[in-house]
Formats: C-alpha cells, structure tokens, sequence
C-alpha cells in the first residue's frame, strides 16, 4: 500500500508507539529507563527513543517512501513503571533482526545507544537490559573457549580458581614483576594478573614482562606439579600491536593473554577472541572504564547488557565486582548477571534485575572474576556467593600477608578449599564462617596469620546503583 | 630486628590441585565429599597414576565410570580395590558431570609414593 509524502515533523508516537505489537521470538528486544524532560508525554518520550535508536530522524523525509519503513523500523510496545520512582519509566522496544549485521556487537551498540543518548527531550537514559534473538546469538563466536575447556586445559575442578593481580600495579622491572609472579604461584595460586595499567610503558616494555612471567610459570610448574597460568595483558594502541603480543604469548607457550573490553573496544575484541579460538588461547577479560558508563542508575547502561555483549563478543573470564569487597556491587543484581555469563537459558526474574527470558543456545559459558579488595574473612561468602565457577582474585590479600606473597598465596588457597570442602560436607559456610576458617588456620600458620591481619578490614558503605524496588 | 623475627619462609610444597592444601582427610571426611558427589547426580569414577606422572592430562580409569552408582560403599570399596591394586599409586576420586561433560568434583584419596 504506497503513501504520500508528507513533509513536516510528525510527532513520533504516531509511528513509533505500537501498544499492540507482539514481539518476534527473532526481534532484538531492549529495555531503557527513561527520564524525561517535564511535560513530555510517556508515549512520545518512548517513540523518540524507539525512532532516534532506529529509523527515525527528527523530520520526515521523502527518502522514507522508497522503502518499506515498518518493517524496518523500532517500536515501543510497552511502557511499565519504575517501582519506587515516579519520574522515570520503562519503556520496551523491538527491533527488527535486519537492523543489525551479523555477529557484530559493535553494530548493535552503535544503534541502541548512539545518539538517542544525547537527545534534549530525554533527561536521562539508560539500557537496562537486552534480550538477545537466538538467530542473532548464532551468528557470533561467543567465548573463544569457555568455562568447560578452560577447566580441562587448566586441570582445575571442583572448586573456584585462585588468582591474584601483580603489586604495585606500575612501576616494576620486567625481572622484579616476574619474581612477585614466581611468588604467588608457588604458593598455591592457579593465576596471577597483569593489572589493566600494564601496557608497555618504559620501565617495563611487554616483551621483557612476558619472557620473566613465562620463566615463573614454568618454574612454578615443576616445583609444585600444578597447572599455572599469567593473564598477559595483550591490550595495546593498535590491533596489530595487540596481535603481535598474543602471538608471542603463545610463542612463549602461555595458556593466557587478556584484554580490556571497553577501553579497547568491542571490535578489538571480537577479533582477538577469535584470534584466542584459532590459536588455542584462553582470554581474560578485563572491564576499565565500565564504572563510568553503569553505575549511575538513571543513566548510561546497566552492567548486564555490557556482561551480554561480552559473551558475544568472546572472553573466557570476565570482571563482576565481588559484593562483599571494596567495589560496588548489590548481591542480587550481581547474582542475575553472573547467570547471563554462565547459563545457557536465564529467565526473567525482576529481584535479579533480569528483564526478559535469554535463552543463550550453544554459547560456552563465562567465569565470573571477584576482584577488588577482598581477603580471607570474605571467602566463605565469596564461595557462597559465585560458586565453582568463578576466579577469586585477592590483590593486596595476598601481597599484603607479614610473610610475603608465596605465604599469602597460600594462606588464601587453604581458606579455599576450606570452605568448598566443608560446602561440600553440606555446612553453611555463611553462617559458620568464623568456625570454618579458625579451623583451617590450625593446620596452617599462614592462614592463622592472615586472619590475624585483616580481622578489623570491611568495606561496608551503602550501593549507589541498587534494584528498582518500591520503599 | 623485630621484622625480620616475625617473618617465616614459606616452602614450596608439591600438591595434586583441589584439596591439596588441606590436611588429610579422615575417613569421614572422605565419605561426605563422596556422599556429595553422589547427591549432585554426578557419576563416581576412581582414577590412578604413578607419582613420577602424575602432571599428566590422562590418568589411568580404575575399571569404567560408576555412571549412576548412588552406594557410597560401592564407590569406596572401589577405591580401596584401586588403591590395593596399585599400592605405590596416587588415587582420586572425581564426580563426573555428563551435563557439562567436566568434573564436578576431583581430589587424591590414597597419595602414592
């Protein structure tokens, strides 16, 4: 049915809001919390959105007609209120699977949140969830190797893994950061991380770095006969400098590089992930700046949909925060988007901040990392919290230890096992924390030592970005 | 030097992964994690492999996976049976996950010499 062009601005809700639409199982479908500017309608606030992450433009255009706009278009088919908030809204939009192009995160970010962010009728905006069509999840890699294969490669079962970021995170010589490596693997660590800042900066260049770290590793290795693993921190100022680093990597023989997705870019790293499937390397994931972009809650994007985008875009680890330690973080927000990484259907759940169901198909699974300002007293509710599959990462709780790194390594891995094993025995290890790791500290003089230390350690200040909840 | 009096040296200690850094289990201890094992629906399997190989990605099956045994003294007298077969051998127990095709559970019971 052909229509005539009428040039003008039309009100968006007239093509936009679509109340009756029901939405294709192959529709990408988003959540926004929208703010909007006082006196513009609900309706128009979402068609604006709807239109601005899709089709529209803010006037019409003749250019229109020579297409077919509505099969194209985004629609707003739903609009709920916030609980507990009466200046913001939700609003429901689905896009059409022709939108986006195949396998690419970075398209899909592009349009959903590209200019609509900035646009004056809104006050503020934020995505706060994205349900993922199966005919879209398939067309991308996913994790270059996942949580099973990493278990396998590494040797590590039935317990969370244990790592720990390099200190002081500038500053040290390539020989000096590989013997603080070379530290906490002999002491019972599965990994040890290169801290985001590294790069290749003049104290330190990366190849001097990686050829100390791969001595440690291999070191550890023989005198402890475990597996042992370094997140090389690959991230660089170019993609063919980023590629040229994982290469030796795996030259060197290490299991491990990582990347920082947000600063480095989604298109980076789709390709490295890829990279890492093709040359048989796990990749950790690192998530600076995502602070800035999720955490004030009317505005930017919830960590979840970035958590999603990062299970499409490939990564075997990611960041999460840790609850209990110095980082931001609410238990069951955190909860709902640890599921997203390792689950292979997560269905909605609002007291998880999870808004549709996601059915994730075939994709491997991602470990949750806990890192940031935790020690032994928080294991047992670490363990509670991220179960088995997860990386428990302790920077200064194990640096920090009176006896050095080796003994912090191991003071930390007793307290571990500790907790899974009496998990396993079907104690509560939340409730009976104090008893389990006393316990412990009985067989081991650098876990008694360690509990000594960080007795009086909490971070207990109230989280900026909690559910939507009514008070 | 009060420093220095406080601080000890940690040794490097050779361990088997999971549950090396705790101290050995006693029998009781032993049958929960086995009695976990068997509540996760997880099929029981007893591995072995001598001392000087014991890095390696394979270890030798003890028999076939328990797939499905839910007796907890089946599975330990499985065990024992490994261990008597191969005195001088380390022994684990792993709780096999077909969901996941991974192990759900892994730790030495019998340290060989």
């Amino acid at each position: 049915m052909s229509k005539k062009y009428d040039a003008g601005v039309k009100e968006y809700r007239d093509t936009y809001w679509t109340p009756d639409y029901v939405p294709l199982d192959t529709d990408l479908l988003a959540c926004f919390k929208c703010t909007g500017q006082e006196g513009v309608p609900k309706e128009e606030v979402a068609a604006a959105v709807a239109a601005e992450s899709s089709t529209g433009t803010w006037s019409t255009v003749w250019s229109e007609l020579l297409t077919d706009l509505d099969f194209y278009k985004g629609r707003c088919y739903r609009i709920e209120d916030v609980p507990g908030d009466r200046e913001s809204f939700y609003a429901f939009i689905a896009y059409p699977l022709d939108l986006f192009e195949e396998g690419s995160i970075t398209n899909v970010l592009t349009s959903l949140v590209g200019n609509v962010f900035g646009f004056k009728a809104l006050r503020h905006l934020r995505l706060e969830d994205i349900r993922f069509p199966m005919a879209f999840i398939k067309s991308c890699y996913g994790p270059p190797n996942g949580i099973q294969v990493e278990r396998d490669r590494m040797n590590k079962y039935g317990r969370p893994l244990l790592g720990c970021t390099i200190k002081p995170k500038l500053g040290l010589s390539g020989k000096n950061y590989g013997r603080v490596v070379y530290e906490c693997l002999r002491g019972g660590l599965d990994f040890t991380k290169d801290d985001e800042n590294i790069n290749s900066q003049p104290f330190q260049r990366w190849q001097n770095r990686f050829e100390f770290v791969a001595e440690a590793i291999k070191l550890s290795e023989q005198e402890t006969g475990e597996r042992k693993g370094h997140y090389l921190n690959v991230t660089a100022n170019t993609p063919e400098e980023m590629y040229e680093r994982a290469e030796f990597a795996k030259e060197l023989g290490m299991p491990i590089v990582m990347h920082d997705f947000i600063t480095g870019g989604f298109t980076a790293n789709t390709g490295l992930s890829k990279w890492c499937r093709k040359n048989g390397m796990l990749l950790h994931i690192h998530r600076a700046m995502h602070a800035v972009i999720d955490r004030h809650p009317k505005h930017g994007i919830h960590f979840r949909v970035l958590a999603k985008c990062l299970r499409l875009s490939g990564g075997d680890q990611l960041h999460t925060g840790t609850v209990v330690g110095k980082l931001e973080g609410d238990r069951q927000t955190t909860l709902g988007y640890i599921d997203q990484l390792r689950e292979s259907f997560v269905p909605e759940d609002r007291s998880r901040g999870n808004f549709f169901d996601q059915d994730w198909g075939s994709m491997p699974g991602v470990f949750a990392v806990a890192s940031g300002g935790i020690h032994v007293w928080h294991m047992p509710a670490l363990v509670a919290i991220f179960g088995d599959d997860s990386v428990l990462q302790f920077g200064g709780g194990t640096h920090g230890h009176p006896w050095g790194s080796a003994a912090g390594a191991a003071a930390n891995r007793v307290a571990l096992e500790a907790c899974v094993k009496a998990r396993n025995a079907g104690r509560e290890i939340e409730k009976e924390s104090r008893d389990i790791l006393m316990e412990a500290g009985k067989h081991s003089p650098e876990l008694a030592i360690a509990l000594e230390t960080w007795k009086e350690i909490k971070f207990e200040f109230d989280t900026v970005d909690k559910l939507d909840v009514q008070n | 030097m009060p420093f220095q009096s406080t601080v000890g040296d940690y040794q490097t200690v050779a361990t088997l992964e999971t549950f090396g850094f705790l101290p050995p289990m006693t029998q009781d201890e032993i049958y929960d994690q086995i009695a976990y094992i068997i509540a996760q629906g997880w099929s029981p399997l007893v591995e072995h492999v001598h001392p000087s190989n014991s890095m390696a990605i394979y270890w030798s099956y003890w028999k076939l996976p328990f797939f499905g045994e839910k007796d907890l003294n089946v599975v330990v007298s499985e065990l024992e049976a490994c261990h008597r077969a191969y005195p001088d051998h380390h022994v684990r127990i792993v709780g096999y996950d077909a969901y996941t095709q991974s192990q759900g559970a892994c730790f030495v019971v019998f340290e060989g010499r």
